[in-house]
């Protein structure tokens, strides 16, 4: 019966001899008949089983398989099923290693997807490399100027950034790949060849170095470079698919922060020529602009404003807050146009209507024109107060906060520029004494929606009874608060592009004789 | 300088502090700017003028507002100030020796959140941090997380540190968290806004807190780099939003204030007769205390709305308004909000620590200044 069994099996006495050994087992075991000693018949791992204590099943390889050797009690005997498993064992061992892979390749993603920084991403691709594929990796990217950045990472997981001066041509496949062309596939190259900025002396003796091209998708993207204790030259069939899906993904994420960087330093080479410029004087008299626009991720939008100095002492100085219909970048353009046109009308600042005028035929000439609302200040100080000359177009009405906490509306009004043939405005003077200030600002402020209610406008009538709060503050502090107090008030909602100036006349200072230094002040 | 202070260099602080504080209450920027070249010249550390002088006057400045006995403009005036102070001690000589002599450290952020506009605390540490030998990148008051992203991504700091120091942002802090570790950046917090304690540090996944400047500084080497993690996500920290209570109650806040406004004229038909700026202020009242009502349950913890009661009816009590007029406002609040357990229960503690007899007819909360501390 136990003869044609499918499964082999020995049946062993109690002292240790085999009783029964079926066709099965003997054509596994070739040494098992019945009489021989199991110690004889059987390789060593099934026999030790004996010496330790209650028989269980074991395991062990016979030949180039394992089995599962199962026992049962046979009377006074012991009966061995023998199972083979090595299909098991090895998808087993597969899954294992798949999972490590997996698991690998999933970090390395989590990783390199989480930085556009190319610094970062040359660490993170050294380090991971180390950590799994290697005993030390190099991170190499296309020269910047005359040298190469770098970055190493040891068998201690330290990564160290460089910037070498090396010459990629004593590496054969180095400078192939760091050109990212032609295509090639990893290179073993022969570690005695491998100058010291490769192979570093600290590492001790290289035994394999392999130099793989990180492909970069029409930007060359670097080179990884792995260095190995053992001197086996090449990588296993899963080693190769794991290098291969890594120095993808590293390529990747090192070929996107490369764009994202070269986008991010054009974007602010554009952006400077039309970001809001900062002063805290113009011409002795004491000036804070504050600006934000409405879409978060901008720096820039429809509201401007330039200051510009007198051209000769004891003439007017000029500030422009503007407002361009629309937002985001497109505005922006325009306001930049806008500006440069003002600036090319300086000379005749003096007269503020035939500056509106002239901007206005500029406007209306462009195809696709939008118009802007304007406020021009021409600022002068004469001792002690300063003058302003003040010109609304189509714009806001700038407040004068005296010191007395009275607030005064500016009395200009005049038509929006871009939008009409011919346009009419006023102009208004108005005389601020020490401490005393003018806010321009635009609707962005008076038009801020929310509220504790959640759908009010901020309002002329709630900036006027703010700025009754803040007689005597100086611009700066001035400036913030509205701007604060708008923002507070739209909440998270949406809000337009604002922009605040204050103009304050200085208050007297006192001489500095403080350490005998001075600054170049002077009183008034 | 008619006198030399001869005491040890300890001992000099206090009367440079008193001097700052009453340049900084006359509003005298100049005077201001003077004392430290003064102070810097006469062998003050550098940081110690801004850990031991400067911060603690800016301290003041909150608490004398908390108190009364600043207006709104001078206590901004007050700030502006502090500002330029600091701007002066970071161009003084002395100043750019020490950051020159010291050891390069590594780059770092600093920036507020978006909506914080209280900038002088950030300010303080990153100019300790650049006399430290830090190179330091200050993004200033209220920093899009946007902006704050894109910096980071462009210049790859070892550390951000992001200062709050209102409550009702703690969400928005949550969010600027995450997206800074999502780069593999840790992020130190700091700020009246995370607790006494820091304990809502924690409780948004901060990798550090600090409750100063001068801890700040002393941390910050010390702060590991972070890996991202794959399965991270922002809803982990935060497992009780999934009841949506923070959810409904923050985006329907306009209703809410409207619906207890309504609640309130009808308790107290003396309303009837407010000015429209009175009845402004009011709804202002009311909207803050359900700002911090949402936030409360965004982090689910009680406590900071009960704090936030009980450090308003102070602030209602030195105002001159008794503190029973906030019990009508949390009543007709738990009224609107009886659906949700969570906020109900933050309600019903936050009338517990308003200990007193049961209301009668007290007045609604009366209009009062509604600047902030710095």
């Amino acid at each position: 019966m136990w003869e044609v069994a499918p499964y082999p099996l020995l049946v062993v006495s109690p002292s240790g001899t085999v009783e029964v050994a079926n066709a099965a087992a003997r054509a596994l075991l070739p040494d098992a008949a019945p009489g021989v000693a199991i110690i004889d018949a059987a390789p060593a791992w099934l026999s030790q089983a004996y010496a330790q204590g209650p028989i269980q099943a074991v395991s062990g390889p016979i030949g180039e398989r394992t089995y599962e050797a199962h026992p049962s009690m046979l009377g006074a005997g012991t009966a061995w099923w023998f199972a083979d498993d090595t299909d098991h064992r090895l998808a087993r061992e597969e899954l294992r290693l798949e999972r490590e892979r997996t698991a690998f390749l999933s970090q390395a993603s989590t990783e390199l997807l989480s930085s556009l920084n190319m610094d970062r991403c040359m660490e993170v691709t050294a380090r991971l490399a180390t950590r799994h594929l290697a005993d030390a990796a190099l991170v190499i990217t296309p020269r910047a100027g005359r040298r190469y950045p770098i970055a190493y990472c040891g068998p201690d997981g330290r990564v160290v950034r460089e910037s070498l001066v090396v010459d990629p041509g004593v590496v054969p496949g180095l400078a192939e790949a760091l050109q990212g062309f032609p295509p090639m596939p990893s290179r073993w190259i022969d570690p005695t060849a491998a100058p010291e900025w490769l192979a570093r002396p600290e590492f001790g003796p290289v035994g394999s170095v392999v130099v793989t091209a990180l492909p970069g998708h029409g930007v060359p993207a670097g080179v990884l470079v792995l260095l190995r204790r053992t001197d086996q030259a090449a990588f296993t069939d899963s080693e190769e698919i794991v290098a291969r899906l890594f120095a993808a993904r590293a390529g990747a994420a090192m070929s996107a922060a490369r764009l994202y960087t070269e986008q991010v330093s054009i974007t602010e080479t554009l952006m400077r020529e039309l970001l809001p410029p900062k002063v805290q004087r113009l011409d002795g008299v004491d000036i804070a602009a504050r600006y934000r626009a409405s879409v978060d991720s901008e720096l820039v939008g429809g509201d401007f404003y330039d200051l510009h100095p007198a051209t000769q002492a004891g003439q007017e100085s000029l500030i422009v807050l503007g407002d361009v219909c629309g937002k985001g970048l497109r505005a922006a353009v325009l306001t930049g146009k806008i500006r440069n046109t003002l600036h090319a009308l300086l000379p005749m600042a003096a007269d503020h209507q035939r500056v509106l005028g002239l901007l206005n035929d500029v406007l209306m000439d462009e195809d696709n024109a939008r118009f802007v609302t304007l406020v021009l200040a021409s600022v002068r100080r004469d001792a002690h107060q300063v003058t302003l000359r003040l010109t609304s177009a189509g714009h806001p009405l700038p407040f004068v906060v005296r010191n007395d906490g009275t607030v005064e509306d500016v009395d200009s009004r005049g038509t929006l520029i871009g939008a009409l043939p011919t346009i009419r405005s006023n102009t208004a003077e108005v005389v601020l004494q020490p401490g005393e200030t003018c806010l321009l600002y635009t609707d962005g402020i008076t038009e801020a929606k929310g509220g504790p209610l959640g759908d009010e406008f901020f309002g002329e009538n709630r900036l006027r009874d703010e700025l009754q709060q803040c007689a005597g503050m100086p611009p700066q502090a001035l400036a913030e608060r509205i701007q604060m107090l708008a923002s507070e008030w739209v909440g998270g909602g949406h809000h337009d592009d604002m922009a605040v100036i204050a103009i304050t006349a200085p208050r007297g200072r006192h001489l500095s004789a403080v350490g005998g230094r001075s600054r170049g002040r002077y009183t008034a | 300088m008619t006198h030399r202070t001869i005491a040890a260099p300890g001992g000099v602080i206090p009367a440079w502090t008193a001097r700052l504080w009453d340049a900084v209450l006359d509003g005298d920027e100049f005077a201001a700017v003077d004392l430290v070249d003064a102070a810097l010249d006469e062998g003050v550390e550098p940081e110690s003028f801004l850990l031991d002088v400067v911060a603690p006057v800016q301290a003041r400045v909150g608490a004398e507002w908390a108190a009364n006995r600043l207006t709104v403009a001078q206590e901004h005036a007050a700030t502006a100030i502090n500002e330029r102070v600091v701007a002066a001690l970071a161009l003084h000589p002395a100043a750019r020796r020490t950051s020159r002599s010291a050891a390069p450290a590594g780059r770092i952020t600093i920036a507020c959140i978006d909506g914080e506009w209280h900038a002088l605390p950030a300010r303080i540490l990153a100019e300790v941090l650049r006399l430290r030998g830090w190179q330091v990148d200050f993004l200033g008051a209220q920093v899009p997380t946007h902006h704050l992203i894109t910096h980071i991504h462009r210049t790859a700091p070892q550390v951000v540190g992001l200062s709050s120091s209102i409550p009702t942002r703690l969400p928005t802090a949550h969010a600027a968290i995450t997206a800074c570790q999502a780069t593999g950046t840790p992020v130190l917090v700091g700020g009246a806004a995370f607790g006494p304690g820091g304990d809502y540090a924690e409780i948004l996944g901060a990798d550090a807190w600090a409750p100063d400047a001068r801890a700040a500084a002393e941390l910050i080497p010390s702060i590991a780099p972070r890996t991202p993690a794959p399965q991270q996500a922002a809803i982990d920290d935060l497992p009780h939003l999934a009841d949506q209570e923070y959810t409904m109650v923050s985006r329907t806040a306009g209703t809410l204030v409207k619906s207890i406004m309504t609640g309130l004229e009808e308790r107290f038909p003396a309303m009837a007769s407010y000015t429209p700026k009175q009845r402004g202020h009011t709804a202002e009242d009311v909207a803050h205390i359900v700002a911090f009502l949402a936030t409360a349950l965004y982090l689910d913890e009680e406590r900071l709305f009960t704090d936030f009661i009980t450090w308003t009816s102070g602030i209602l009590t030195v105002r001159g308004v008794p503190a029973l007029s906030l019990v009508p406002t949390l009543e007709l609040l738990a009224q609107e909000l009886s659906d949700f357990p969570r906020a109900r229960a933050m309600i019903t503690a936050a009338l517990g620590t308003i200990t007193a007899p049961p209301p009668g007819d007290a007045e609604p909360a009366l209009p009062h200044d509604h600047g902030k501390p710095a």
